[in-house]
């Protein structure tokens, strides 16, 4: 019986092997394409089988390679928590790598195939290497191929300068990052009492023993490093630019799970090396993935470039897994760990539903682009009718990251929101008051984003086509790249159909990570009922939702089509407006507007309108001009104060540059000197 | 005698089906009453919805398969949340496909694709529509949760048939967090079922249209089947609110005595219900779109207040 | 009318005198706010009563009385006659907008809930849990005070502050001593009458009842 963990390292190694082969591939130009990521396909297959079967067993199981440093090898480990997070990597990576062949073709003769390649295998094998390190050396060795590479991707089209500033302010708060993540282990490295280079293994941080002080130093370290990697307020500033610009494929790839390698990291520091913690540490999670959440899903709102949009929405997305893992770790804390478990899964659930959703979108989005060549959702419209098949699977993720019945986003949604309604049974009187006004913003997330995108999927696929080219040439994309949008439309359906199934799957990793289970009130009354905690307490059927739905509408249209009725097709009616203009729609701006003036102090608004008065009537407008600027506030308060301060220093030290020799030569002198004196 | 479980299911359905128009009609019987005017009866909701299924569709040359597939869906959601509420029995075996938070997702749904349908054609209107729905509603759902939160607090539980059984048989006790929850309740209701101070239901005024700008492209049946549908939604929007606050008369057991009984004490209900939303429709106007954030913050403050107050007080 | 309905009353009064408080936050309108007033020294005067009854202090019936007199029916007199003599008929600008206030209000409530949490391990009354509500009808009449800019919504506040501080009497203690209460009946008449020729002094001055003008009145630019 092979083991999970050779299955994964059989992954890893596919990958790497694909990676150095691309370049010999070029000259096999047409099969390129295909076989590099026929065989990714493949090798992420291969990492979900390994992933389902950890969960599934509980097992763990632990290797050691020859490479690495003197005295520090490289440790593997595969437990369920790496099981389950190599079950996302694998399947979003399945799922892309099927769409890449369709959409990687579209760049064959402008770039380099060959870099695309080698660089997206690197960064699915970084990924993958992030989740099975268990040492700190390796751990940061896999975070730093994951980045490297990611950055090469998202500079992929780099001959506008935008996209070279998005690539580099994104490399730039990756490392800050990575410095953190870097003290964090030094931290409890230094604590675990163990001498050389053994206290930076996995095993060595799970068995220190750690004054509060130092491991409130470590655990917030460690999540300054991963907030700035997943995107939390205010860390986020360098989602919105770097996404976009990458090539839609890696944007779903990024987005929807490398960002989920830091939640992997946070769970890994306060579940597992940390085990024992305060309540503050919880609550401070679960503030700042409410602020993110909200936050986002405004900023998300504001957007009229379709693929920020998305980006926004992975801001507030990773919001609300952090607001699961800040309930998960306050249960904890107050030790409840049926409660904790409840809360857990709900973070991981919706984990693996963004991870589903958010890749479809993407891919969708990326489809879009590749038929209309436009990102601009105000020059898009009617594309229902040139899409037949993108739309409806694009209908899908909306629907699921709307949080509606019977699809995941839902599942996740209500499972959290049930976390949150357990807290009267927190001993604390005041943490009782508070924490049910943050399921309140969860609530006002939730809606917000239904309400995007409505405003998405309206302005992009309904209504009339907007834009200045002729919508007749859009066809819709091939099939590679509609097979891997319909796998993850399936896997988004069968997510929120099945969730008993998977919660049951998921059970070994809340018991192994804070002591409760969850499967076992979860199921108790058969596969087709979810009901945590108790059955009197709340329950929720997915399937007969499902088929509830589907039965009440068959039985109407059979009925209502028993005599045959005329459908007559006519011009719009419009309430009897005659010269209906597709500039006469609602844009995205408008749409969102309402929402500006209510919600929009959080941000720098900037509205102009410009009238030009008609020659003939000044009474009536001639010309109309409406400009719209909205500020990130962040920008201004936290990043643009620290630019100014690094070029100030910059400034400063480069005075010592004089230009004069004889200055050099004092500089020499000088140092000869203070040697001479203290070694004298 | 007592009747299957399942046997009571269909007939919730049925009722549900057959008896929402007549409310429809009785509202809009009472309101006229009030103001003055000569009521169009109480049969008139069924002879509209009856000419409407035997008219041809007329649809607009650019509506796709959506705006063809709303009307079935938003009937469809519609028809199984009104499984899901107890009206006359708590023995309700559909009752535990979903909880509360679940049913107002439901109801999200029936709003999502009315908003795309609206904003399908590609008129000003549907736009206009969609967009005043979707913030509305986003402004709802805080307060809307937090006044599920405050009653599911006394009862410990958001599945219906748990919060029915528990407030039907508890000792008679006053408890601010529920009277609290309800006055937010009510706004939020008015809110969500499109009523004055909200939405006026009988205009179609462009500037103060927004439920019937959205479904102003349909025709026929589609027409017909989203304003029955719409009557559902007022009616469960009542019943939910009875089933949350005041189901005393409920029948707990199957037994056709108790279940007549029920019904009699829920039409009683719901005819006193009507005349309240009548007044407050009738004495208040229809507000500015950018003072309901005001009237939604002030729902949600109320809830905020009943959950304090079930902390401090109870 | 057993012990525990009378406290659930009880309890049920002091959710509307909350209630209350924040209405006086939330209301634009002056005649509005002294309506609101008038109805929150009513809920006060029956709670008092209510208390009288069910702990067999007899003096709060007189305290009640008194309450009912003063807040309900003597200071909106002269509140409503003064808004009529200086024509103050336009709305209130608060300095911070509504919502941020009511948010500011429920931190308060919360706050206060804390700071009461020993007192009620301690106290057997059954009023102990209301206590809460009348420190919370303070802080938000002071807050009350401090986000208004006209100089009638102040008077309001503090006057809203002494209806929190009398409920926490009866609440703590079931009530002060009545030449106390006497003496602070007596004293809030006077501060009313006083408050009244303020008013028209200011209003000459700067003819305007807008607290904000009184910056002029600084010596430093």
């Amino acid at each position: 019986m092979v083991s999970p963990l050779d299955i994964a390292g059989f992954s890893v190694l596919l990958l790497l092997a694909l990676a150095a082969a691309a370049p010999l591939l070029r000259s096999v130009r047409t099969l390129q394409i295909p076989l590099g990521f026929s065989l990714s396909a493949v090798a992420s297959l291969a990492a979900v089988v390994a992933g389902v079967m950890t969960v599934s067993e509980g097992s763990v199981a632990s290797a050691t390679m020859s490479l690495g440093i003197p005295g520090l090898p490289f440790h593997l480990r595969l437990d369920p928590l790496a099981g389950f997070f190599l079950v996302v990597i694998g399947l979003m990576g399945l799922f892309v790598s099927v769409y890449s062949i369709g959409y990687v073709k579209g760049y064959g003769g402008h770039r380099s195939i060959t870099q695309m390649i080698s660089f997206y295998m690197l960064f699915l094998a970084g990924m993958l290497l992030v989740v099975l390190a268990d040492d700190a050396y390796f751990f940061l060795v896999a975070w730093e191929l994951m980045a490297a590479s990611s950055y090469f991707l998202v500079m992929y089209e780099d001959e506008r300068a935008e996209n070279r500033r998005a690539a580099f302010l994104y490399l730039l708060i990756a490392h800050v990052g990575a410095i953190a993540i870097l003290l964090a282990f030094g931290v409890m490295a230094g604590q675990s009492g163990q001498g050389g280079f053994d206290g930076y293994t996995f095993d060595a941080m799970r068995t220190a023993h750690l004054s509060p002080a130092w491991a409130t130093a470590a655990f917030f370290l460690a999540f300054f490093g991963f907030a700035a990697k997943a995107g939390v307020i205010p860390l986020h500033v360098w989602l919105p630019e770097a996404h976009p610009v990458a090539p839609s494929n890696i944007s779903a790839l990024m987005s929807g799970v490398m960002l989920k390698t830091s939640i992997y990291g946070i769970c890994r520091f306060a579940f597992d090396f940390i085990k024992v913690f305060p309540w503050w540490w919880g609550g401070v999670v679960l503030a700042l993935g409410l602020i993110s959440a909200v936050m986002g899903v405004l900023y998300a709102l504001m957007q009229h470039d379709l693929k920020r949009l998305l980006a926004y929405h992975s801001v507030e997305n990773i919001g609300i897994i952090l607001i699961g893992l800040g309930l998960a770790m306050i249960f904890a804390a107050f030790q409840l760990p049926t409660l904790a478990a409840l809360a857990l899964v709900a973070a991981l659930y919706h984990t693996l539903n963004h991870a589903m959703f958010k890749g479809l979108l993407f891919m969708g989005a990326g489809a879009v682009l590749h038929a209309t060549h436009e990102r601009n959702m105000e020059e898009m419209g009617g594309l229902i009718h040139r899409l037949p098949w993108t739309a409806p699977l694009f209908l899908v993720g909306c629907v699921s990251i709307s949080a509606l019945p019977p699809f995941n986003g839902f599942v996740s949604e209500w499972l959290t929101f049930q976390a949150f309604l357990l807290s009267p049974a927190l001993p604390h009187p005041i943490l009782k008051l508070l924490i049910p006004l943050g399921a309140a913003l969860l609530a006002l997330t939730g809606a917000l984003a239904a309400a995007c995108f409505v405003k998405v999927f309206g302005v992009v696929f309904l209504g009339q086509w907007r834009g200045h080219q002729k919508p007749e040439r859009i066809q819709e994309v091939g099939p590679s790249m509609r097979a891997g949008m319909l796998l993850a439309a399936i896997s988004c359906f069968l997510l929120g159909i099945f969730p008993t199934w998977i919660i049951g799957w998921l059970d070994t990793i809340p018991e192994q990570l804070c002591g409760g289970r969850l499967a076992e009130s979860a199921g108790k009354f058969g596969w087709m009922w979810l009901t945590p905690i108790a059955h009197e307490r709340a329950s929720y059927s997915g399937p007969v939702v499902f088929i509830g739905i589907l039965a009440v509408v068959a039985a109407t249209w059979l009925l209502l089509h028993l005599r045959a009725t005329r459908v007559s097709r006519v011009p719009v009616w419009d309430c009897g407006f005659a010269k209906l203009t597709p500039r006469m729609q609602y844009t995205a701006s408008s749409f969102s507007m309402p929402i500006r003036r209510v919600l929009g102090f959080l941000f720098a608004v900037r509205e102009q309108v410009e009238v030009v008065p008609h020659t003939n009537h000044p009474a009536m407008p001639g010309s109309l001009q409406y400009r719209l600027r909205i500020r990130d506030r962040f920008w201004n308060w936290l990043y643009a104060p620290q630019g100014d301060a690094a070029y100030w220093i910059a400034r400063q030290v480069g005075k010592l540059q004089q230009g004069r020799i004889q200055i050099y030569l004092l500089y020499s002198f000088v140092t000869l000197i203070v040697l001479l004196v203290f070694l004298g | 005698m007592s009747l299957h479980p399942f046997a009571i299911e269909l007939l919730q359905f049925f009722l549900l089906l057959g008896l929402a128009p007549a409310f429809a009609g009785w509202v809009k019987m009472l309101k006229c009453r009030v103001q003055g005017r000569t009521a169009p009866g109480v049969l008139q909701p069924y002879r509209d919805i009856r000419r409407l299924f035997g008219k041809d569709i007329v649809l607009a040359e650019n509506a796709s398969w959506l705006f063809r597939f709303t009307p079935y869906l938003v009937f469809g959601v519609t028809v199984i949340a009104a499984g899901i509420i107890p009206l006359i029995s708590v023995d309700l075996p559909l009752s535990a496909t979903a909880d509360v938070i679940a049913l107002v997702m439901l109801f999200g749904i029936v709003r999502f694709f009315t908003a795309l349908a609206g904003m399908d054609i590609g008129t000003a209107f549907g736009g206009m529509g969609s967009s005043r729905e979707m913030t509305i509603a986003s402004l709802a759902e805080p307060a809307m949760l937090m006044a599920i939160f405050t009653v599911s607090l006394a009862s410990n539980s958001t599945s219906l048939t748990q919060m029915v059984s528990v407030m039907a048989h508890a000792e008679y006790v006053i408890r601010p967090s529920l009277a609290f929850a309800l006055a937010a309740f009510i706004m939020i209701a008015l809110a969500e079922t499109g009523r004055i101070p909200v939405d006026n239901p009988a205009t179609h005024l462009e500037l103060t249209m927004i439920h019937e700008a959205m479904i102003l492209e349909y025709s026929g049946r589609h027409l017909a089947l989203i304003e029955w549908a719409g009557m559902m939604k007022l009616t469960l929007f009542f019943a939910l609110g009875i089933a949350a606050f005041c189901p005393w008369g409920i029948s707990t057991g199957g037994d056709i005595i108790s279940l007549a009984l029920a019904f009699g004490t829920l039409a009683v209900k719901l005819m006193v219900g009507a005349l309240v939303m009548v007044l407050i429709e009738t004495g208040l106007a229809k507000m500015r779109i950018f003072r309901l954030p005001e009237y939604l913050g002030s729902a949600f403050l109320l809830a905020t207040l009943g959950m304090i107050a079930f902390f401090i007080l109870e | 009318m057993t012990h525990t309905l009378a406290a659930q009353i009880n309890n049920l009064l002091a959710a509307l005198i909350l209630l209350s408080a924040f209405a006086l936050l939330a209301q634009r309108k002056i005649l509005g706010l002294v309506h609101i007033f008038a109805w929150q020294g009513f809920f006060l005067a029956l709670s008092t009563a209510v208390i009288g009854f069910a702990s067999g202090e007899h003096h709060l019936y007189i305290s009640s009385l008194l309450t009912l007199g003063m807040k309900v029916i003597l200071l909106p007199y002269i509140l409503y006659s003064l808004v009529r003599k200086l024509k103050i008929h336009r709305d209130i600008e608060a300095v911070v907008n509504i919502p941020t206030t009511m948010l500011l209000g429920i931190m308060l409530v919360v706050f206060s809930y804390h700071l009461t949490a020993p007192i009620r391990e301690l106290s057997n009354l059954m009023t102990r849990s209301t206590l809460a509500v009348a420190l919370a009808t303070v802080m938000l009449g002071m807050l009350m005070m401090v986000t208004r800019r006209h100089a009638v919504t102040q008077i309001l506040g503090f006057l809203a502050m002494e209806n929190g501080l009398f409920f926490a009497a009866t609440s703590a203690t079931y009530g002060m001593p009545m030449v106390v209460e006497l003496g602070v009946a007596l004293d809030l008449l006077i501060a009313a009458f006083i408050f009244g020729i303020f008013f028209f002094h200011i209003n000459t001055t700067f003819d305007s009842l807008d607290v904000e003008q009184m910056a002029k009145l600084k010596e430093t630019d």
